[in-house]
This record gives structure tokens, C-alpha cells and sequence, in this order.
């Protein structure tokens, strides 16, 4: 965005594009979706020290109103299966943060027999931050990163969403 | 009880239905991933049937392959709101089967540790049970205080929540330069604070009203469904298992056992088991003072082989975690590997007696309940 | 009361279906049959001298070597404060042991884990059902010889490790 002095109404110039992308970057509601030992992480990140909510971010309880699910914990084979529920009830566009080794890749719990390795085994995933847990600051830079990436789509020509490629914090 | 109004010739005019509801694995306020199918009859329960298992990790299984010291670090995720406590029930039982004994000074750091995050814990917990029934602010706070101790324990093992700082034989690293006076100058801010809580949140007169009287657990009823901790205290117990089964050095300290008194209501409710956690932060803190002053010198951990191979035998160890008597059964061979490890722990006996507790509470009890309890998923599942 | 002690007052009461002191190291047991360990447990709880009110522990292990799973009771007595441990042997191919659901609730939920992760069944049990694992979960993963599967509803619990991949051109 640029601001031009020139014009005397103080009007902003801005790409539609560009402008979407911000507001919604700037909004970003996240579903509560504490699994595991990433949870009690990102209750901290939410409070008070890292405060999530000076980049616009809100708690959601239900997945419904939620631009982004964070999947904070082991996801164990039998909530794979709601979870792939809960990420379709979202409402389009929408993300998916996999925050821990647990969700990237089941973590310490690859041994076991009622862990799904890997949240990515079903639902698409756009940031994995890894940390066994992430401290706050690495989950702040995965949200940072993902804002980057809304930042680059386009909604206004006829292309695919970018989804191959995910970042990685 | 359905609220059925009939005219003088005995047809219905009307009848309620009874509605079944599902609460979660999502949801916001069951404290991790737990379901409830709730049958309800407007807003009173007939019954909530907990559904668990969401997060079952297999640790017991995962046990059994990765040896007796690989197994510390899966220890901090059996509950991960007070991982050193479970650090130190997996030490005590390996050590009580390799025959170990731990240095004065390691027993010391140990108290220390799990003291800090006993304090913790139960910060999170008096904090949740506030934002559970609406009150966002008491929370905040609380995790700001939680903030601080994860700084300590930062400091002394380099990570915030899962810890493995303990280790078979004592402890991994020694108090770092400087730690017994940053660990004093948060407990001169935070024993006030606690008062603080006090005025702020318990004796709140809606918080008062939410929770005095609501899901009242008799003594027996509390000792036949094996609640422990703090729970089991709050019904009038007085057991501890530091203070009537010790383990470590705790002996040597002096403290109190808080139990609930009922005094916004009747014993065993879900403000008694706010209230005594919110005591047994500041025994903690007692307990943390006369750590620090009596700390020994010499080493912090005993010479433990690498491969590690107690003789053939069975334990049982019970250590108190924030949220009670976690009781330990390992069984070894005589191999590199636990042959067996089964725990008990406290959330799972509280999630256990919450469908009988249910009958007859509002739906907006039932948060209420499972805050109290102070439940953490993965120690129901593990 | 010592183990020794109570094994006697055990014997004169329910002979030969309890078994003499068990002594691994560091820890005592007595050994009980299957099928009656619900009398004897409503014994020890009602015993004046005994009251074990309170059953602490129930877990089960797995010996393939000895064709049985054993289920370890803990009681303990808040009255006396003191322990005891009771032990049945459930015959590994037809494990069978009666339920202690009407001496002590607690015994509920444990039970179901023991059936769910061990597959004993607990005759007389109000709700034997899966507790942790989903209803559709098939065998039980505690026992020795439990193979994982390789997939559940198609969700493949095996993951490959990026070390082991060939290199991408």
C-alpha cells in the first residue's frame, strides 16, 4: 500500500488483492484446539507475555467462525478422525498450524500404536513450527510466517489457492 | 426430574423430552480433549457418560521399549502441567528396584523442582476455574505468575513445561549461580500475590454462588472412587502422601495439609477443592523457604551405570502430584526394559466419579465439576 | 496389619482359594482365585480389623511365559493406613476374573482399562466396554505379542523417515 501526499483527501492506493489478504491477515481467528502438552504453550502465547491479540488474533470455541486451526498436541488415531470433521466444518479460506513435533510427525510417539503420525496424514497442513513444545516465541513466528503466506494469494484471478509447498517455521 | 402438567382427565399439556448432548473432544473448557454425552432434561443432567481415550498415547506400551532412563522424558507427558512430579515417581521407582540411592543435595533439588511446579500447576488450575465459569481476568493473571516459574525452571533445565530434569540417581544439573535468591525474590511476590487471588476471585459472591453447595462428594464417597489430592482433601480427608507416606526429604520439612472446612457451603464442594489448592500454593511456598535455606552441598546425582539393569522385582510407588496420589506399579525382569508400568493417576479416579456426580446438575455445573477436579487429559488417557 | 497377617486371616476363611505370601522383592502379594476374588474383596473391605476402603490400583500384566495375565489389586485403608496387595492369575487364553465394581466403584473405570488395553474380561461388570481405545480398535495392545496394524480407517500408522528417502533431484 502506498499513502499519496499528492491527493488532498489522504487516500490510500492499494491492490484488492493486497487489501484483502491484510484484513484477513489481520484478523485471524484461531479455533481453540489444545490436544496435548502444545495446548498449555499456546494458553501462554495467548496471555499476557506473547499476547496473541495484538496481531488480531481471537480464540474460537467452535470451528465454525475459525480462519485457523492450530493443531497444538499429539493427535491420537482416534481424534483423527473429529478432527478431519472439525477441519471441514471450518468455513473457507482456512489454515491449518501444526505446532510440535507431535503433530508434524508424532514426535516421541511414533512408537506408539494409537498415535497418528502426523496431522499432515489428514488435513492439509500451511506452518509446521517444531518444538517439543514450541515456546511462545517459535509459535508467534509460525503465525508471523503464515500471515506472510496470506499475504501472497490472490483471489481476484482464476488460480489455485497456493497449497503445495508449505512454509516451515 | 421432566416436568409433566396433566389436565383433570389425565391428557398431557406438557411434557419435556429428554435431549442428548454431546460436549466435545473440542471444546473449549474440558481441559484438553475429553467428550461427555450429557442426557439432559432442559438444563438439568440426567447423566453425563464421560468418553476418554482421545488422548491415549500409549506411554505404558512405549515403556516397555525404550529402557529405564529413555523412559524419563515420556514421564513429563503423562501430565504435563506438573511434568517434575512424574519425574520424580519414574526416578523413585527405578531407583527403589536398582537399589540407588540419591544424594542429599539431589533430593533437595528435587523438592525444590517439584514444589515450583506444584505452585504451578495449581496456578493453572485456579485460573482455569475462574475462566471456566466466566471470570477471564483471574486467569490472565495467573498465567502471568505461571510465566515466572516457567522462567525458573527455564533456568534450571532449560525448558518450560516438559522438563526431564530428573534423572535415575538424582537430578541432571545442579542450581544454577544465583537460583536460591531469584527463587526467594518470587516468593516475596508471590505470597502476597496470593492473597491477591484470594480477594480477586475466591470470595467473589458469584463465584461463590456457582460453586458453594455444587457436586458435593461425601468422605466415603470420595474414598470408594479413589479421588485423591487435593480432591480427596477437599471432602475432609487428611492425607498426604508427603506428609502420612513419605518419600524424598520431605519429612524434614514443615508444613501444613490443608483440607476442605465448607465454609460457603458443605465439605467436599467444588469451592473446597478450589480452596484447598489455593492453600497448598502457599504451603509450597513454606515448604520452598525451608528448601532453600537447609540446602546440603555435595553432588546432585549418584553414580548410575548407563545401562541400567535393576534386578527382577515389583513396586509400588505413590507420589503426591498436584493432583494426588499417583500410584506407580513397575515390574522389572532383570532386563534393559520395564517389563511393566502401570499408573494410576489422579484425574483418571476424578473423571471416574463424575457420571455419578453429574445426576441432577445443571449443564453449566458440569464445567464447573470437571474445573474443580482439576482434570488433565492426558493423565485420564496417558 | 502385615501381608503375612492378613494371608492368614484370608486362608481361615476362604481356604484353599487363597494362596500363600507371594514374595518379590520389595513387594508382597497374595495370591487369590479368579473367580472368587469378588467375596474376598467385599471381606476385606468389611472386615472391621481390615477396612480397606479404598482400592488404589488395578492393573494388569501380560506373562505369555506362563500362559496367564495377572491383575494386580492395591488396596489401601484410610481407617488403618496401611496397604495389601491381592493378585489373581486369569488363564491367558480365556481370561476371566469376577469384578470388584460392587465392593469399590473405583474399580469401574479400571477394570474397563485392564479389558480395554488387556483384554480380561470382568465377569459381572456393569459396562465392560472399551475405555481408552475406540469400540472398533481390534486386539489389545498391552499383551506381549500385540502387532500393530498397519492402518486405521485409512489412516496409515507408519511413517517414512526423511533420512531413508532418496535424495530429490
Amino acid at each position: 500500500m502506498s499513502l499519496l501526499n499528492t491527493v488532498p483527501e489522504m487516500v490510500l492506493t492499494t491492490k484488492v488483492d493486497q487489501l484483502l489478504n491484510w484484513t484477513r491477515k489481520s484478523s485471524l481467528w484461531y479455533m481453540l484446539f489444545g490436544l496435548a502438552c502444545c495446548a498449555i504453550e499456546m494458553m501462554q502465547t495467548g496471555g499476557p507475555r506473547a499476547d496473541l491479540d495484538r496481531f488480531g488474533m481471537a480464540p474460537r470455541a467452535t470451528p465454525r467462525v475459525s480462519d485457523l486451526m492450530i493443531v497444538a498436541g499429539t493427535l491420537t488415531l482416534k481424534m483423527a478422525l473429529r478432527t478431519k470433521v472439525l477441519y471441514e466444518q471450518m468455513p473457507d479460506p482456512k489454515y491449518v498450524l501444526s505446532m510440535g513435533s507431535c503433530s508434524n510427525c508424532g514426535g516421541l510417539f511414533q512408537l506408539a500404536y494409537s498415535v497418528c503420525d502426523g496431522v499432515d496424514k489428514v488435513i492439509p497442513v500451511d506452518v509446521y513450527v517444531p518444538g517439543c513444545p514450541p515456546r511462545p516465541e517459535a509459535l508467534t513466528e509460525g503465525l508471523m510466517l503464515l500471515q506472510k503466506k496470506m499475504m501472497q494469494e490472490r483471489w481476484l484471478v482464476r488460480e489455485p489457492r497456493p497449497r503445495a509447498g508449505a512454509a516451515r517455521a | 426430574m421432566s416436568l409433566e402438567l396433566e389436565f383433570d382427565d389425565g391428557r398431557e399439556v406438557f411434557a419435556t423430552e429428554e435431549m442428548t448432548l454431546n460436549m466435545g473432544p473440542q471444546h473449549p473448557s474440558t481441559h484438553g480433549v475429553l467428550r461427555f454425552i450429557i442426557r439432559a432434561d432442559g438444563e438439568v443432567m440426567r447423566s453425563a457418560k464421560a468418553d476418554v481415550g482421545y488422548l491415549h498415547r500409549s506411554i505404558e506400551k512405549i515403556a516397555e521399549k525404550v529402557g529405564w532412563h529413555g523412559f524419563m522424558p515420556y514421564t513429563d507427558r503423562v501430565d504435563y502441567v506438573a511434568a517434575m512430579t512424574t519425574n520424580q515417581a519414574w526416578a523413585i521407582a527405578a531407583e527403589a528396584l536398582g537399589g540407588v540411592t540419591v544424594p542429599r543435595r539431589g533430593e533437595y533439588c528435587r523438592v525444590i523442582a517439584a514444589e515450583l511446579g506444584r505452585i504451578c500447576s495449581h496456578l493453572l488450575a485456579a485460573g482455569a476455574m475462574g475462566m471456566d465459569i466466566g471470570a477471564i481476568t483471574p486467569f490472565t493473571h495467573a498465567v502471568r505468575e505461571r510465566e515466572l516459574i516457567n522462567d525458573l525452571l527455564e533456568e534450571l533445565c532449560g525448558a518450560r513445561l516438559t522438563f526431564n530434569y530428573m534423572r535415575i540417581g538424582g537430578v541432571a544439573w545442579d542450581l544454577p549461580p544465583g537460583f536460591d535468591a531469584k527463587v526467594l525474590r518470587f516468593l516475596n511476590h508471590f505470597e502476597p500475590y496470593v492473597d491477591e487471588l484470594d480477594d480477586l476471585l475466591s470470595n467473589n459472591k458469584i463465584y461463590i454462588e456457582r460453586l458453594a453447595n455444587v457436586a458435593v462428594v461425601s468422605r466415603e464417597r470420595a474414598i470408594a472412587y479413589c479421588l485423591v489430592g487435593p480432591n480427596l482433601r477437599a471432602s475432609g480427608v487428611r492425607y498426604d502422601i508427603r506428609k502420612h507416606l513419605p518419600y524424598s526429604v520431605y519429612p524434614e520439612f514443615d508444613f501444613e495439609v490443608p483440607i476442605g472446612t465448607g465454609r460457603h457451603g458443605s465439605v467436599g464442594d467444588c469451592w473446597d477443592r478450589y480452596i484447598v489448592r489455593l492453600d497448598e500454593m502457599r504451603q509450597s511456598a513454606r515448604i520452598l523457604r525451608q528448601a532453600l535455606e537447609g540446602l546440603p552441598e555435595g553432588p546432585v546425582i549418584a553414580k548410575v551405570p548407563r545401562n541400567y539393569k535393576p534386578a527382577a522385582g515389583e513396586v509400588h510407588v505413590h507420589v503426591e502430584t498436584p493432583r494426588g496420589d499417583q500410584s506407580w506399579y513397575v515390574v522389572a525382569d532383570g532386563t534393559e526394559y520395564p517389563y511393566r508400568v502401570h499408573i494410576r493417576t489422579g484425574s483418571f479416579a476424578a473423571m471416574s466419579i463424575i457420571e455419578e456426580l453429574s445426576r441432577g446438575l445443571m449443564v453449566a455445573d458440569l464445567v464447573a465439576l470437571i474445573a474443580s477436579f482439576d482434570i488433565v487429559a492426558p493423565e485420564v488417557d496417558r | 496389619m502385615n501381608t503375612a497377617a492378613i494371608q492368614q486371616l484370608l486362608h481361615e476363611r476362604f481356604g484353599s482359594g487363597v494362596g500363600p505370601v507371594e514374595s518379590a522383592r520389595l513387594s508382597d502379594a497374595v495370591e487369590v482365585d479368579p473367580l472368587s476374588v469378588d467375596e474376598i474383596a467385599l471381606f476385606l473391605r468389611d472386615q472391621p480389623d481390615l477396612a480397606f476402603d479404598c482400592l488404589n490400583n488395578l492393573s494388569g500384566t501380560d506373562r505369555p511365559a506362563r500362559g496367564k495375565i495377572q491383575v494386580t489389586y492395591e488396596l489401601f485403608s484410610y481407617v488403618h493406613r496401611h496397604a495389601f496387595v491381592l493378585k489373581v492369575d486369569a488363564r491367558r487364553d480365556r481370561p476371566q476374573v469376577k469384578t470388584v465394581e460392587n465392593v469399590w466403584p473405583a474399580a469401574n473405570w479400571l477394570e474397563r482399562e485392564v479389558y480395554d488395553l488387556l483384554g480380561v474380561v470382568f465377569l459381572g461388570h456393569s459396562d465392560l466396554r472399551r475405555l481408552l481405545l475406540p469400540d472398533d480398535w481390534i486386539g489389545y495392545p498391552l499383551r506381549k505379542d500385540y502387532v500393530e496394524a498397519p492402518e486405521y480407517h485409512g489412516i496409515s500408522t507408519v511413517r517414512e523417515s526423511i533420512l531413508a528417502l532418496p535424495e530429490r533431484r
